[in-house]
């Protein structure tokens, strides 16, 4: 009978073993590039060359931007380890290959949400964690105060395989003005160029602008006009077809920003596990089962919180500290006069 | 015996198709699974893109088949101007590191030895971002020759203005038809008769002459177009009119043919030294002066050991003509490769045509270069 007893605690441990780990499981199952990354140990994530603010490393090889953050929260959320990031530098031209190809998982470095991109090459849209347009950089010292007064023969300076390329043409079309595109691969190869003179004007996403002007030999000399041409929402890309990979990097990104909206940051988040608001106890795993559609346990937002930062500390941290664009403009919550707004995590 | 000569040979031949259809099967099954399909319907799409350079006439609103013979164009125009220096020069700094006086040989010998050991890529960069940025702006340029000016924004130069062009090339083609025929009848002349006709100057006379003729009966004319400068605005100027060749160009033919030439010289100096001392003086004992020495014993002989490792060199500029890319020359790459592949997104599509183009160019040169080189062999009779 005793050996009896032994055997039936061995087998009902054993197939609660079995139900816990197909519970746990059951959306790592559904979701090859979940499973991937937690046998790896890291989030395979692609980068720009270097974006001050948006990704940039420093002489040590430490990534810092708000691209660099929405992967550093998956991480936090799938792995535990906002640390745990593997960064790839991906150039315009390189980046989508390197997505639909499953050299990286997510894509974060500074992309415009397109139709033609989001329903032609296999990828999917996450959100936006940055809200853009493209603009124009001049010297000070040309008197340019306004597209309006570009002269048919202008030069300029781009970076090909973007929508820039795009806009620019429609912008200069659609105002009858004749120009000379020079379009290179690498951004920092665009900045040395206009910067040498080759250029006459400098077109890119306003953000871009702004962190590229830092990076010149003279940076007062130049000015960003005050025109924006184009609409352009930046935000993380995945691959099509792993829709709980999507959900996971989607509401990685949207917790971040609701956890701003409910005043939650990375100093505050232990405090608010005991808060009355249960929003806000969804939002630090304290109530609800928020993480289990994901494969994931409960605490995974807090852990984007607390490691992480909410996007206002992610925006602080890397673009409005570090001068690049110290307004936030349309990057503010919409219950501040901003357009970031994000479906409820419940 | 038969089946173990070809067995080998099946295995081989089916292991390749094997790799082949396993890429091929592989390929589709990944596109698949990711919704992206496959297929070059995007080629009569508007590209909407526009280049900065183009030989042909290309706006955004032409199809990407266009944007990509703007491309190829502009790999062929880069490659052909590349080949024709690296050979003019080559052959030069070759012959110059044979020369008895210790300067020029010295000079010609640092000459390759610095240019062919460092990476192209950073000569590239050299001539356009180093050498770039000592140029003057467009308003500060100095004019060379009174009406060309070399500037930040490129070289800027008069253009001819033609009447009836088409009337001029004609009688420079028919001058070159009948300056082949009249080669044909003097070595006819020579070797029936042993009469020798002034071959060079009839054919410099026929070369001028008929051209010349058409500007007084054919209606030809020429003018010319000199650059004007342009303000854009309170510093920002730039020329109009006349030839503008892009700095991009520049930097990218010089770098391509100063490096390439350097590998033409050394085949061109081995194929002289290639060709035994005795003939040279096998040939000036049977009373040839210097010249017919080079252009009838020497060279002909050293031609057959310089071409085909001159023909790699070829084939290697037109290739590294590729890395135009890095400093915005809208080559194949830049153009088709590069940004009509991020708007089409069709990777797999656009790489293949690419691919196949760079394969192309390459068999035809060679192609090429293998006829030439037949033509030159000796004939052992």
């Amino acid at each position: 009978m005793f050996k009896y007893l032994k055997q039936l605690t061995s087998l009902v441990a054993m197939v609660a073993v079995l139900f816990t780990f197909t519970t746990e499981t059951m959306a790592a199952k559904k979701s090859k590039t979940l499973k991937n990354t937690q046998k790896k140990g890291f989030v395979r994530c692609g980068v720009s060359q270097g974006l001050p603010g948006f990704s940039n490393a420093d002489a040590a090889g430490n990534w810092t931007g708000i691209d660099v953050d929405v992967c550093r929260a998956v991480a936090a959320a799938v792995l535990g380890d906002a640390s745990k990031v593997k960064f790839t530098p991906l150039s315009a031209k390189e980046r989508f290959t390197a997505l639909t190809s499953g050299e990286i998982d997510i894509l974060s470095r500074n992309t415009t949400w397109t139709l033609s991109r989001d329903a032609d090459i296999g990828l999917t849209f996450v959100g936006v964690n940055f809200y853009d347009g493209q603009g124009f950089m001049v010297r000070k010292s040309s008197g340019i105060t306004s597209t309006s007064q570009f002269k048919n023969g202008i030069s300029a300076c781009t970076n090909i395989g973007t929508t820039t390329e795009l806009n620019m043409r429609d912008f200069f079309n659609s105002r009858g003005i004749s120009y000379e595109p020079v379009a290179f691969e690498k951004a920092d190869e665009v900045v040395a160029a206009y910067d040498a003179g080759r250029c006459d004007t400098y077109t890119t996403d306003k953000s871009g602008l702004a962190a590229q002007r830092t990076k010149m030999s003279n940076p007062d000399e130049h000015i960003v006009l005050p025109e924006t041409i184009s609409k352009e929402p930046l935000g993380p890309v995945v691959r099509q077809g792993d829709s709980v990979w999507e959900d996971i990097v989607r509401w990685s990104l949207n917790t971040m920003i609701e956890a701003e909206e409910y005043g939650i940051t990375s100093s505050n988040a232990d405090m608010m596990k005991t808060s009355d608001n249960p929003a806000i106890k969804r939002l630090v795993g304290a109530e609800g089962e928020m993480g289990a559609a994901f494969g994931l346990d409960n605490d995974w937002n807090y852990r984007i919180i607390t490691q992480v930062g909410n996007y206002g500390e992610s925006y602080k941290r890397n673009i409005a500290d570090t001068g690049i664009l110290p307004d936030r403009g349309p990057n503010e919550l919409w219950t501040k006069g901003g357009i970031l707004y994000v479906p409820p995590a419940r | 015996m038969k089946l173990k000569k070809i067995l080998p040979q099946a295995i081989t031949l089916l292991v390749v198709i094997l790799i082949f259809g396993f890429f091929t099967m592989n390929a589709q099954l990944n596109m698949e699974n990711r919704g992206i399909d496959f297929g070059y319907g995007f080629l009569s799409q508007e590209s909407s893109f526009d280049v900065q350079f183009s030989l042909i006439e290309y706006s955004g609103s032409d199809s990407y088949a266009r944007a990509y013979l703007v491309g190829l164009l502009n790999t062929l125009l880069v490659s052909i101007l590349g080949i024709i220096l690296c050979t003019i020069l080559g052959v030069i700094v070759g012959i110059a590191r044979l020369s008895p006086n210790y300067l020029i040989r010295t000079t010609a010998a640092w000459y390759v030895e610095f240019f062919r050991n460092i990476p192209l890529l950073l000569q590239i960069f050299f001539w356009y971002y180093a050498a770039l940025r000592a140029l003057p702006l467009p308003q500060d340029a100095e004019a060379i020759f009174g009406v060309s000016y070399l500037t930040i924004k490129g070289f800027y130069t008069p253009s001819l203005i033609w009447e009836n062009l088409d009337i001029f090339i004609y009688s420079v083609i028919a001058a070159i038809i009948a300056i082949i025929f009249v080669r044909i009848q003097a070595k006819k002349l020579r070797e029936n008769v042993g009469k020798h006709l002034p071959v060079l100057n009839i054919s410099i006379a026929i070369l001028f002459v008929l051209p010349l003729l058409t500007f007084l009966f054919g209606g030809v004319n020429v003018g010319y177009e000199t650059p004007e400068l342009k303000q854009l605005a309170k510093t920002s100027f730039k020329f109009e009119g006349g030839l503008s060749i892009p700095p991009e160009l520049l930097s990218l033919v010089i770098a391509l043919s100063l490096y390439t030439a350097t590998f033409v010289a050394e085949c061109v100096r081995a194929g002289i030294q290639g060709v035994g001392k005795g003939q040279r003086e096998a040939a000036s004992s049977i009373g040839l002066n210097r010249k017919q020495v080079l252009n009838l014993i020497i060279m002909p002989q050293a031609l057959r050991i310089i071409i085909p490792p001159t023909t790699n060199q070829y084939l290697n500029l037109t290739k590294n003509s590729s890395l135009a890319a890095a400093i915005a020359y809208p080559d194949l790459v830049l153009v088709f490769a590069g940004t009509a592949l991020m708007q089409t997104g069709k990777a797999i599509e656009i790489v293949s045509i690419t691919m196949l183009t760079y394969l192309t160019l390459s068999l035809s040169i060679s192609f090429f270069m293998n006829w030439y080189n037949a033509k030159i062999a000796i004939v052992e009779k």
